[in-house]
């Protein structure tokens, strides 16, 4: 049984998805006894190509079309690379782009589909794990098929490390440029501004737990009161109650701060892939089964606006009236 | 112009729950019109409210529960709903990405849209691929992940920003027809007003199952099984402060003088 794992890159730079999908391909390659096949399409595939060629990795091809990522491209040449290369098992990142060509190609291939696996156990049987209910339970799926398709969550493998010497060959793929209908036109920065949050040593972060805009005052006096700087997560931002520069998580900044205190804010994998570098973490959350506890080095299950106006008062502030 | 919108009414779980079998408990979930899905109906009931007649029109997958939920995207502005549900389906323990995309692309042949907007994800399975995997099924172009619509109708583009990781946007023209995926914070939705939730309970909601759209089970069977749930093993090991608000916050107030980040 041969996988094929399907590389990223943006602008440039093959994405750390790229080596983690190595590993997580060698893995299940090794427990299905076959060989791992890397994929690496568009920008200079030649030089990806070079970079990805790590331990465990058995041959590279490469289809060189176009600079920029394009699903269309990608739909329609990974159904080719899948076949030229006799892959049973077709990995993919599940990044915003690989769920932008996954299903396609799943859906073209026939191919049954499990996205954002955590854990992989290959056999005649392949086990794969994900999560449901925002993190707060885990499921195992049984695939009975000798041929299937998967995409990975980044951050969850490590890194293949040592240098491989696997065979690079280009595939002639074709491009029907008549079915490409979507086009790249640029990209664009967003979530500047004055406020620089992954500067900060200590973060106040506010989630969907505080309900209502009127209440944001409350964590804001906190913030200030500890002399801290104030950022949220994703809902915060959705609804207009803070500039995009305070969000926290996958679209918005990754931070690092000595501290941060989470309060009201479930912990969902998208959120965490921007603060799990903290120093140490703090949650105050209503729920113990909040996944935000599961990275917490410190947690208060209970109301918020009954904790944060005593921490404010500790500190000789003055909690507002909600 | 059609637009499509698939709606999802998802299952919350509360926060002490229990699971019985392969899933939560019946008992400690409570429904709700997907988050993704809210901001799909809201962008759609503006393009029909910008335009000239558009019309909007929904299609769930799920039991009679959810016309609870369908109503209320009717309540918000779209004109009729479509609803998908069988004997078959209440007996299938799991409906794979590619089973819901085969049961939404009969319903979209039928109805042919110009768009189908779909969320991003299901706050529940987060699959995150049934609209794109509904795209290809129907040969339509798509965009994922989409925080800005800008629809040019006369030249059958859609110019939309698609948000990747780490701050950054792809600027992309999609041809239409196509699907595209919404992502939440795209526009700000509606609350239902009084009037539109009794305008609502008049608005035509049909209910199709299998044999109404051409299918039958075997679109159901999948190589996929769910084999268990459970609860994860915590992998870190905070230190819960436990006592009265006054005690617990005290506790936090001594780490952060400990630690020195604040003074006083
Ligand atoms: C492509 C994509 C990108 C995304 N990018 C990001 C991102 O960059 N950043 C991000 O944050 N999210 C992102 N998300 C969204 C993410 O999936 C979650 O929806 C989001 O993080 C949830 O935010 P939350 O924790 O504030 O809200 P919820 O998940 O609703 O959690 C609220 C929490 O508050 C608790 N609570 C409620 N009331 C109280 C109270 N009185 N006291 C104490 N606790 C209380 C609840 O128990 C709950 O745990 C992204 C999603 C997608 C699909």
């Amino acid at each position: 049984m041969t996988v094929l794992a399907i590389t990223e890159h943006r602008r440039g730079e093959l994405r750390d998805v790229s080596y983690e999908v190595i590993t997580a391909g060698r893995e299940l390659a090794d427990e299905l006894g076959g060989e791992l096949h890397l994929g690496v399409i568009s920008g200079d595939v030649d030089a990806f190509a070079d970079d990805v060629n790590r331990d465990g990795v058995d041959a590279i091809h490469t289809v060189d079309h176009g600079e920029e990522f394009n699903h269309d491209v990608y739909a329609q040449a990974i159904p080719q690379l899948y076949e030229t290369s006799g892959a049973d098992v077709l990995l993919m990142p599940n990044t915003v782009n690989g769920l932008d060509y996954a299903p396609a190609v799943a859906d073209d291939l026939d191919l049954p589909l499990l996205t954002d696996a955590i854990a992989l156990d290959g056999g005649d049987v392949t086990e794969v794990t994900r999560e449901q209910y925002g993190g707060k339970v885990e499921t195992t799926f049984d695939v009975d098929a000798e041929a299937y398709a998967l995409t990975v969550r980044p951050a969850e493998w490590p890194r293949a490390e040592g240098d491989g010497d696997a065979p690079v060959g280009a595939v002639d793929v074709d491009i029907d440029e008549d079915a490409i209908g979507s086009e790249v036109t640029g990209f664009e920065e967003v979530g500047s501004g004055d406020v620089d949050i992954t500067e900060a040593d200590v973060l106040v972060s506010v989630g969907r737990g505080i309900e209502d805009e009127e209440n944001i005052v409350l964590i804001e006096e906190l913030a200030d009161t500890l002399g801290a700087t104030l950022s949220s997560s994703r809902p915060i931002v959705d609804n207009g109650w803070l500039p995009k520069n305070r969000q926290v998580g996958q679209s918005g900044k990754v931070v690092t701060p000595d501290v941060y205190i989470a309060i009201g804010i479930s912990g969902a994998v998208q959120h965490v892939a921007g603060m799990k570098g903290a120093d140490t973490i703090v949650a105050i959350n209503t729920d113990p089964s909040a996944p935000i506890y599961d990275l917490a080095d410190y947690g208060i299950v209970d109301d918020l606006f009954d904790v944060v106006p005593e921490l404010i008062e500790e500190f000789g502030g003055e909690a507002p009236n909600l | 112009m059609k637009i499509l919108v698939t709606v999802k009414e998802v299952a919350e779980v509360e926060d002490e729950f229990q699971i019985s079998g392969l899933d939560v408990d019946e008992s400690y979930l409570e429904y709700d019109l997907n988050e993704w899905d809210d901001y799909a109906v809201e962008e759609a009931v503006q393009t029909s409210e910008e335009n000239d007649d558009v019309e909007v029109v929904t299609v769930t997958i799920g039991p009679e529960r959810a016309e609870e939920t369908v109503r209320m995207a009717l309540a918000k502005g779209a004109d009729r709903a479509v609803r998908v549900w069988d004997d078959a389906l209440e007996g299938a323990e799991y409906l794979s990405v590619e089973a819901k995309a085969e049961l939404l692309a009969a319903v979209a042949e039928e109805e042919e849209p110009d768009l189908v907007f779909s969320g991003v994800q299901a706050a529940d399975d987060s699959n995150g691929a049934t609209g794109v995997a509904l795209a290809n099924k129907l040969d339509m172009e798509w965009a994922a992940v989409v925080n800005t619509l800008d629809l040019d109708i006369e030249g059958e583009v859609a110019h939309v920003h698609r948000e990747l990781e780490g701050g950054i946007e792809e600027l992309t023209d999609v041809q239409t027809p196509a699907v595209l995926t919404i992502q939440s914070g795209i526009n700000e939705p509606r609350y239902a007003s009084l009037r539109g939730i009794r305008q609502a309970q008049q608005k035509p909601l049909d209910v199709h199952g299998l044999g109404d759209l051409g299918l039958d089970e075997s679109t159901l069977d999948a190589d996929i099984e769910r084999t268990s749930m459970y609860e994860p093993e915590s992998e870190g090991d905070a230190t819960l402060w436990e006592g009265s608000a006054e005690e617990t916050a005290g506790e936090l107030a001594d780490f952060l003088r400990e630690k020195g980040v604040v003074e006083g």
